[in-house]
């Protein structure tokens, strides 16, 4: 059980550590990640897309 | 007597160069070597049955594309001193940290079946049950990575790489017609018209030569070596002779299946291996032992880049300059990833063939991630200072990376609708 809570704390030590982006967030940047997040929402959806087709018609 | 008075110090001064770069030498070769894997060498001996010498200008092309995005990795790692993962978490921040960290996880451990599965089929050849071959194999790796000593990994991982380079002498034994190599091979051209099928192999083989984990693997492998930043002109070279090296072996891998199996529909590298045991029983064994080569040297890389990451995260001890009681969690990462994707390949009625298209698919969602954050890092004027992107660099880099994620994203497509491109 110690260790689960050893792991979690763990967790939350790296989000903690890791919680604002060092980086400078010019424009450019937002920018880059904003098109990232985009495709990576639209790939997931027809990743997800491919898969119910799949188990729908085999 | 003057003359060679004269050759004498042109001559120490070379001598010493060579000494400093054999010292230096190792993360890019390795890397480029590791990424002719199981899955690249299916590629190449496809497209050389498919499509005979004429791809081989295109395959060319594929050394700057890999040597830019490689080299980055080079600069980031020596300035810094971090791995990739790292770098991502402490610029970006947690939340693109774990995707990267994640998908990385899963990529990693997809490709090693697919390394497993490649590897099983090339001993099978010589009549190896799969169950030897992946017992066989984690033994190996076991001691190549548990003398706790990053030169002595890096010098046996050279060897495997040499031992990569079995294809040019298996390509010389075909007898290939050099005119026509040189007259089909160097000469831009498509064979047959450009259509969806010939756009599928090109993808194929852009998709062979930038993989998600080599950003990972040599920026990690630069910083668990101590690369320093006066160390990077040696870490440019060395990645651009991996990356001539890697191309090299894939044009004969293409002249081999050229010459022998032309117009021969190749599903996998053991196939090929087993056509060419029927023409050439020597080519054959070439073919089948440069498979488990490329298999064994992608598996050492790519556990090695899941350690890597995971530990530089979770603030264990990662290097392999330990041993394994310093590094315990570094070790049961790659153990863990190791002996849990090789049993896949043992259990009856794994769905093999579907794991190894999944990874192309799985492989898109981080490898345009990567890419971008790396364009992003190096331009980072506080990390990076003067050895920062230049103009020119994001402007090679930029369009080489631009390319590289359409180019694997319809890849990716291809996968998972395979009659978009037919």
């Amino acid at each position: 059980m110690s260790r689960i809570r050893n792991l979690f704390a763990k967790f939350a030590e790296i989000n903690s550590r890791y919680r604002e982006p060092r980086i400078e967030m010019s424009g450019a940047v937002r920018s880059a990640l904003l098109v990232l997040r985009v495709y990576l929402l639209a790939l997931v959806a027809l990743m997800i897309y491919r898969f119910v087709q799949i188990v729908t018609h085999g | 007597m003057n003359f060679f008075a004269r050759l004498y110090y042109p001559l120490r001064k070379a001598w010493k160069a060579v000494g400093l770069y054999l010292v230096i030498a190792g993360p890019g070769i390795v890397v480029m070597v590791a990424d002719n894997d199981a899955g690249g060498i299916t590629t190449y001996a496809a497209t050389g049955a498919k499509y005979g010498y004429h791809l081989i200008w295109f395959l060319l092309i594929l050394i700057p594309v890999a040597y830019y995005v490689q080299e980055m990795t080079v600069r980031l790692g020596a300035v810094t001193k971090r791995g990739h993962a790292e770098a991502i978490f402490d610029g970006f921040g947690a939340f693109w940290g774990w995707f990267s960290l994640i998908d990385l996880l899963i990529v990693d451990w997809l490709t090693l079946v697919s390394e497993f599965v490649g590897m099983t089929a090339a001993l099978a050849i010589f009549g190896v049950p799969p169950w030897i071959t992946v017992f066989g194999v984690i033994v190996l790796m076991a001691v190549i990575v548990l003398n706790g000593r990053y030169w002595t990994f890096e010098k046996l991982a050279l060897l495997f790489c040499a031992l990569n380079l079995v294809y040019i002498p298996g390509a010389f034994l075909v007898h290939p017609s050099v005119r026509d190599v040189l007259r089909q091979g160097l000469i831009p051209n498509f064979a047959g018209g450009f259509d969806g099928q010939l756009f599928f192999f090109l993808m194929a083989n852009i998709g062979t030569t930038i993989a998600p984990w080599m950003l990972f693997f040599q920026q990690s492998a630069v910083v668990d070596k101590g690369m320093l930043e006066k160390d990077i002109p040696w870490g440019r070279f060395d990645t651009l002779l991996g990356s001539i090296i890697t191309v090299i072996v894939a044009v004969f891998i293409v002249i081999v299946t050229g010459t022998v199996l032309p117009g021969v529909d190749i599903d996998s590298a053991a196939q090929a291996a087993s056509e060419l045991m029927k023409t050439d029983r020597y080519v054959g064994t070439f073919l089948a032992i440069g498979l488990f080569d490329a298999g064994l040297l992608g598996a050492i890389c790519i556990s090695l880049a899941s350690s890597w990451a995971f530990g530089e995260i979770f603030g264990w001890a990662h290097s392999l300059n330990t041993k394994i009681r310093q590094a315990p969690w570094f070790y049961a990462t790659y153990f863990l990833m190791l002996i849990t994707s090789g049993l896949i390949v043992l259990v009856p009625q794994a769905p093999l063939v579907l794991i190894t298209l999944f990874v192309q698919v799985i492989a898109v969602t981080l490898l345009p991630a990567a890419l971008v954050f790396l364009i992003l890092l190096l331009n980072d004027r506080t990390t990076m200072g003067e050895r920062r992107n230049t103009l020119t660099q994001n402007l090679i880099g930029g369009f080489i990376v631009v390319s590289i994620i359409i180019l694997s994203t319809l890849y990716g497509f291809s996968v998972l609708f395979p009659n978009l491109f037919k």
